[in-house]
């Protein structure tokens, strides 16, 4: 028994381990233990939009509709897949300046973030 | 099509047509039949009940061919979650017409999401329709990731640039254009200068009693801007169509059928095959209308489109999947 909660333990720690790694991976330099900023994508808008974070931060885009959506800034700096429904896009914003986005599917959809 | 009593157009208009100046509106909504026809650019449209006379005599011409649109394979959401279903029962539909077609256009998004098995699935289903020949044009979900590529692929040949080119039938000059690639931030569908110069050229030395058919998948005209129903351009390239006598514009995308006169151009956009889109203005977004299932294939459809030489006539009918 104690043998069994022992390994669960490990495996929970190594868990936490490759969870650790994989954030450092795609996140680059800038991991910290900050949660990632929500964008959410419900009824053909971005919100909230526009916003303005520190420089460092990551936005996690949902897709809430029932039709898929991207991700794309305007000067293709960035591009997510198509996102069906309950999909999510991270980036994490490093440099401080203005970014400006848009849905290529739908481009009446348009965002902004604010990097400080 | 079978004539059903409950079919009915919310605007029926006779129209002169001659020097009519600005809009005259021809709106048939979804779930709605309208048997339209039009002559030297007027287009005349009835309901389809009582019909039966009329159709019979006006209608059968030397070229018959069917707009299906919008048949989204892939989507599994509760608006519909049998898009292979429907598509099916389109098909029965357009193999139960009185006159054969002798084409299929279809106008776009095709497939959900552009997946290889998305587009397997359609051209199995399009197997069984009597008309074999099918004519496409992408919608944007057709385009997803890949810039088109795999569109290409599949439907491009004899193609021109993103996918465009032009064929003659009986006389008839058909026009297909891409209006979904390259979009801008903030903009409406496109068309670009490329194909723009392609079609100036493509018309230019045809006489102007060829009755064109021009097809594209977001609408030629500006159906509602705030949505996206429209194309950045389409003034551009409608301009080139002045000389012409008789032109029909066919589009898709909006997933309802609405009709519009302009001068000599007859706008149609067609019912999808897979899921209705709420009236421009009446919801939140343009995101797929969930309707009670009993419901929801008198709000999905075909078109069938007749040709009647010499009377310089396309008859367009559109009929739901009931």
């Amino acid at each position: 028994m104690k043998r069994t909660v022992l390994t669960l333990g490990f495996a929970a720690l190594a868990i936490v381990a490759i969870m650790m790694a994989s954030r450092s991976r795609s996140f680059g330099a800038t991991v910290d233990d900050k949660p990632a900023t929500q964008v959410k994508i419900d009824n053909f808008v971005f919100s909230p939009n526009p916003i303005t974070v520190p420089a460092g931060t990551t936005i996690r885009w949902t897709n809430q509709d029932d039709i898929p959506h991207n991700v794309v800034s305007d000067d293709k700096s960035f591009k997510s897949k198509a996102l069906d429904t309950d999909e999510t896009f991270t980036y994490t914003f490093t440099k401080p300046g203005t970014y400006s986005y848009f849905c290529s599917i739908h481009p009446k959809m348009t965002g902004k973030i604010v990097v400080q | 099509m079978a004539d059903k009593s409950k079919d009915e157009i919310l605007h029926d208009h006779n129209h002169d047509g001659i020097d009519r100046r600005g809009f005259l509106k021809c709106m048939a909504w979804a779930g709605t039949g309208a048997f339209c026809v039009m002559q030297g650019g007027v287009l005349k449209s009835y309901s389809l009940s009582g019909l039966t006379g009329l159709k019979a005599k006006e209608i059968k011409g030397e070229l018959s061919f069917v707009q299906i649109s919008d048949s989204h394979m892939g989507f599994n959401k509760p608006a519909n979650t049998d898009v292979a279903g429907t598509l099916k029962a389109a098909i029965d539909k357009i193999n139960a017409l009185p006159t054969a077609p002798g084409f299929i256009l279809h106008t776009g998004d095709i497939t959900h999401l552009s997946k290889p098995e998305e587009f397997d699935g359609v051209d199995q289903l399009l197997k069984s329709a009597s008309a074999k020949d099918v004519f496409y044009v992408p919608g944007e979900h057709d385009v997803i990731g890949d810039d088109g590529k795999q569109y290409l692929e599949r439907y491009g040949k004899n193609t021109k640039g993103a996918g465009w080119y032009s064929f003659d039938q009986k006389g008839v000059h058909f026009i297909g254009l891409v209006n979904v690639m390259n979009l801008k931030a903030g903009g409406l569908g496109s068309l670009g200068n490329e194909q723009l110069e392609w079609m100036e050229n493509d018309v230019k030395h045809l006489s102007k009693s060829t009755p064109i058919v021009v097809f594209a998948h977001i609408p030629l005209w500006s159906v509602y801007p705030e949505w996206g129903w429209g194309t950045d351009d389409s003034a551009q390239a409608l301009g080139y169509l002045k000389k012409f006598g008789s032109v029909t514009v066919l589009n898709g995308h909006i997933h309802q059928t609405m009709q519009k006169v302009e001068g000599n151009v007859t706008f149609h956009t067609a019912a999808s095959t897979a899921f209705p889109q709420p009236k421009p203005g009446e919801a939140p977004s343009p995101g797929p209308m969930k309707v009670p299932a009993e419901q929801l294939r008198s709000l999905l459809g075909i078109r069938d489109v007749n040709y009647v030489q010499g009377k310089h006539a396309l008859g367009v009918t559109d009929s739901t999947l009931e």
